[in-house]
């Protein structure tokens, strides 16, 4: 039983790590924007679509492994922030001043495009990535785990790391922190706005990349419509974290993914998962209407 | 009796006739009738959203939840509860029942709204609809993921043109009262409207029950068009189409959810051809019109013949030193 | 009889004492000033009497009944009404939805009723319109009746707000700054306007204001905040020469 627990542990540590990934692209763009970014969910999806076609790209030049996993990290990071920027300057940016709702709404359209464009261009039918990475398993005792789960966790720790660092202590994290808390303030202090809410998406859009092929090692099937469940999941997570807070949604990431882990061995059937997750969503919001780590503000009258 | 209201009533009556007669008659395909009985659901459904998202001014995005949970208490009602006995007496019933179940569910929605606003409201609504779904999944007595069926076509054109009528009806009597007012000062301002002793709280749970009961009427309508309902009918992208329509159409318009609703049916349906393409087609429609035109095709206007009389004619009576917008 | 009593009146905001301890009583008829520099906690006081915040500690009584606890709507209901320091009419709604609005307590129909549209609310509706009218001609508003708020000119905003406070058929007004960005002629005659209020709806006033000379010419009596802290109470011209009133409005190197 025990060891039961620390294998579950284990994966939902690994479940976890791709959540957050996932969840701090949502977390970004609220904080600066104060928009729900409903098509982050479909980005990740594309993130795959580009990590799986440049890993059987590489893998036909016959270029190693594990160099064809650094490079097609690489290019399915910058594709996919070179994507979510266009959205941006495209479709949101005509939105900054109109009524938050239509900002939104247009949202949900282009993650409805996108899933769209993708199911009519690459058909329905789910790809394979191919393996990168040498697939070893590891014994510890009576746990096992496997080399790419134990990569997935390092990168991603790694990279929420360097992000955490980045919003904290440079000067674009600075800015980016300047144009979130007020625009117009911060455009008068010379904060260049719209060059920083690009590279929000760029670097929120990068990390989703990231999780994207790290995602598609560990489940390797990539379909057109497995952005909806993870974006989701993902956003929940961004939102029981406290939506806007880079923290929370690390925090709020490895709690769903203890909470999808676990369920099924409290709960006959897996797919009570959605269930449980949307019910501790709704506790939660209840409770701290703005998150766990998310700032209450009170308004002013 | 006015005589406009004369007028209404034979417009009203001749409409119940047509319908009849289409429908007896084999005028128009099966195709066209369906695809016409749709186009009411999805008033209803489009209406009685624009009550929360447009008049209300909040961002519910989970209708398509109110509206599962009747489709499946009507069709319960009629296949498990009368053994599709009776059909075209329990209809009517199932579908009000449906309704009210639906309407009593709204509280999981309204009570975070007395605390919460916008963003955080929208995903309670969100999970609201996710939770519905799940549940549904999971209950095997009515079919699970697979879903439920054999439901008899109990829905017609007449059953289908009186719901809108209702519902119609009913928006426009509550819009154009004091609780209107309440409702759109709720929009406005929600602190300033509590402090000139509007009871939001109230008016809240009020506009959450008539909206979540004609969510509920339009799911038993669609159950017995479709007469096979499933799970994922009722996914958050049901609910962003009917969002498409209220925004499409314009918030706060009656006449305005009518278009939409229309509008929107209808073009989904002149794209088949399009195959897999229309589905690009629609959001990027919705996309366009978000930025080109915000407000809709209505804009937050009204069709003058949807304001009640009381509320129009007075521009013109009371006077020539009255002040218009325009000036 | 005094109509509103306050007692120990206290709030904190996460850890700054907003409103420290305040105590007032105001008497019916009466029009009572409460002034006090920027940030002292009088809006504060204003926004716990109408339950927009829960205070701290502290009781409020009005009328014979406790407000602590009460939402903002069944204050108002009960006889109080307020203006806002920046106006917050209902931009998009016309000037006589906005003053209509008031009456919402006042109604008597049902949602039945509205859904129906029976005898009963058109009776109402007609009642509740002409009153509101009659408000409007008060203020002089009639010809904006159906223009949406945002449309008027910044004085006939303030008086729209004035009127739709009174539409809630109050017996205590209050009034944030009412004479904020007004000249000296516009101040006048909104000093007028306020004696003429008071009578007329026979109400019990009290009033926010920056500038000490313009509640001297119409306040019986007089409180002083400063940082929260009650520093005086009393009548205008005592409030004039206390050194610690003088203190906190010109600073200490004068006294
Ligand atoms: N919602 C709030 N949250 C936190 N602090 C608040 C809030 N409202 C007011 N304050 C603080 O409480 C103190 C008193 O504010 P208040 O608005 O009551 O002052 P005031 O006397 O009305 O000042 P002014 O003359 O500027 O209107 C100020 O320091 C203000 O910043
Ligand atoms: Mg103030």
């Amino acid at each position: 039983m025990i060891i039961l627990l620390l294998q579950q542990m284990l994966n939902g540590l690994q479940l976890g790590s791709v959540y957050a990934l996932i969840a701090l692209g949502y977390t970004m763009v609220y904080g600066i924007l104060r928009l729900i970014n409903f098509a982050h969910g479909d980005i990740f999806m594309i993130s795959c679509y580009f990590g799986f076609f440049a890993a059987c790209a590489f893998l036909s030049k016959g270029l190693p492994t594990w160099l064809a996993f650094i490079a097609t990290m690489m290019v399915s990071m910058l594709l996919t922030a070179l994507v979510a920027v266009l959205i941006e300057r495209v479709a949101y940016k005509p939105l900054r001043y109109a009524p938050k709702v239509s900002a939104v709404i247009t949202a949900l359209g282009i993650g409805l495009f996108l899933e769209n464009f993708t199911l009519a261009t690459l058909g329905p039918t789910p790809r394979g990535m191919p393996a990168l990475l040498p697939n070893v398993n590891y014994r510890l005792g009576p746990l096992s785990m496997s080399s790419v789960q134990i990569l997935i966790i390092i990168i991603s720790i790694v990279l929420m790391f360097l992000l955490d660092r980045v919003v904290q202590k440079t000067m674009t994290g600075m800015a980016m922190r300047a144009v979130s808390y007020d625009k117009t303030t911060a455009s008068v202090m010379g904060v260049p706005v719209d060059k920083i809410i690009s590279i929000t998406f760029a670097i929120g859009s990068a990390v989703a990349g990231a999780g994207g092929v790290l995602y598609s090692l560990a489940y390797p099937i990539i379909n057109p419509y497995m952005g909806v469940r993870i974006g989701w999941w993902a956003f929940i997570a961004a939102v029981i974290g406290g939506i806007g807070n880079v923290r929370g949604a690390m925090l709020g990431a490895y709690i769903l993914a203890f909470v999808e882990v676990f369920t099924p061995m409290v709960l006959p059937s897996s797919t009570y998962r959605d269930f449980v997750a949307f019910t501790v969503l709704l506790i939660v919001l209840v409770v701290r209407p703005t998150g766990l780590m998310g700032r209450v503000t009170a308004q002013k009258v | 009796m006015g005589p406009k209201s004369r007028i209404t009533l034979v417009l009203v009556l001749l409409g119940f006739a047509l319908c009849i007669f289409i429908e007896r008659s084999g005028l128009l395909s099966a195709y066209i009738l369906q695809i016409s009985m749709y186009v009411g659901i999805n008033i209803i459904l489009t209406l009685s959203l624009n009550l929360v998202n447009g008049y209300m001014g909040e961002f519910s995005v989970g209708h398509a939840g109110f509206m599962a949970i009747g489709a499946y208490v009507s069709s319960i009602i009629t296949v498990r509860v009368f053994h599709n006995q009776m059909g075209p007496l329990v209809f009517p019933l199932a579908v009000i029942v449906a309704g009210i179940v639906a309407a009593a569910t709204s509280f999981v929605v309204a009570f975070p709204s007395f605390r919460t606003r916008g963003d955080y409201l929208a995903i309670v609504t969100l999970a609201f609809n996710m939770i519905v779904k799940s549940v549904l999944e999971n209950i095997d007595a009515l079919g699970g993921p697979r879903g439920f069926m054999g439901m008899s076509r109990l829905t017609n054109l007449a059953n289908v043109y009186a719901w809108c009528l209702i519902t119609i009806y009913v928006v426009r009597n509550f819009v154009y009262s004091n609780f209107g007012r309440a409702v759109l000062s709720i929009r406005e301002d929600e602190v300033a409207s509590n402090l000139v002793s509007v009871n939001t709280r109230q008016m809240k749970i009020m506009v959450f029950l008539i909206a979540s009961f004609f969510a509920g009427v339009a799911g038993g309508l669609f159950a017995h068009v479709m007469q096979f309902i499933n799970p994922r009918s009722f996914a958050i992208q049901k609910s962003t189409d009917i969002l498409v329509m209220v925004y499409l159409g314009g918030i706060g318009s009656i006449f305005g959810s009518v278009l939409g609703a229309t509008v929107y049916t209808v073009l989904l349906e002149l794209l088949r051809p399009l195959g897999v393409w229309r589905w690009v087609v629609g959001p990027i429609m919705l996309v366009v019109l978000m930025i080109c035109r915000p407000t809709g095709i209505m804009g937050l206007k009204e069709l003058s013949g949807l304001i009640p009389r009381e509320e129009q004619v007075l521009k013109e009576k009371e006077g020539a030193d009255v002040v218009t917008a325009s000036d | 009889m005094s109509l509103l009593q306050i007692e120990g009146l206290t709030h904190f905001f996460g850890g700054l004492k907003a409103v420290s301890d305040f105590n007032l009583e105001l008497a019916n008829g009466e029009v009572v000033g409460l002034i006090g520099p920027n940030g002292a906690g009088k809006t504060t006081v204003f926004n716990l009497i109408t339950g927009v915040y829960k205070p701290s500690r502290g009781r409020i009584r009005f009328d014979g009944h406790d407000l602590v606890g009460l939402q903002s709507c069944q204050i108002i209901s009960m006889g109080i009404a307020r203006t806002f320091q920046t106006i917050r009419l209902f931009r998009d709604l016309t000037v006589l939805d906005n003053v209509r609005l008031g009456h919402f307590a006042q109604a008597r129909y049902g949602i039945r009723d509205a859904l129906m549209r029976s005898a009963k609310f058109r009776d109402e509706e007609k009642r509740i319109k002409d009153k509101a009218l009659e408000l409007l001609e008060a203020f002089n508003l009639t010809r904006y009746a159906y223009v949406p708020a945002k449309a008027l000119p910044y004085g006939e905003q303030r008086r729209l707000e004035i009127a739709r406070a009174l539409s809630s058929n109050p017996k205590l007004l209050l009034l944030d700054e009412p004479a904020a960005g007004m000249n000296p002629r516009e101040i006048d005659e909104l000093l007028e306007r306020i004696a003429w209020l008071k009578d007329e709806f026979h109400l019990t006033i009290f009033l926010i204001e920056h500038q000490m000379r313009v509640v001297m010419g119409i306040c019986e009596r007089i409180a002083v905040l400063d940082f929260g802290e009650t520093i005086a109470v009393g009548a205008p011209l005592e409030i004039q020469t206390d050194p610690r009133v003088l203190e906190a409005y010109l600073g200490k190197e004068v006294s």
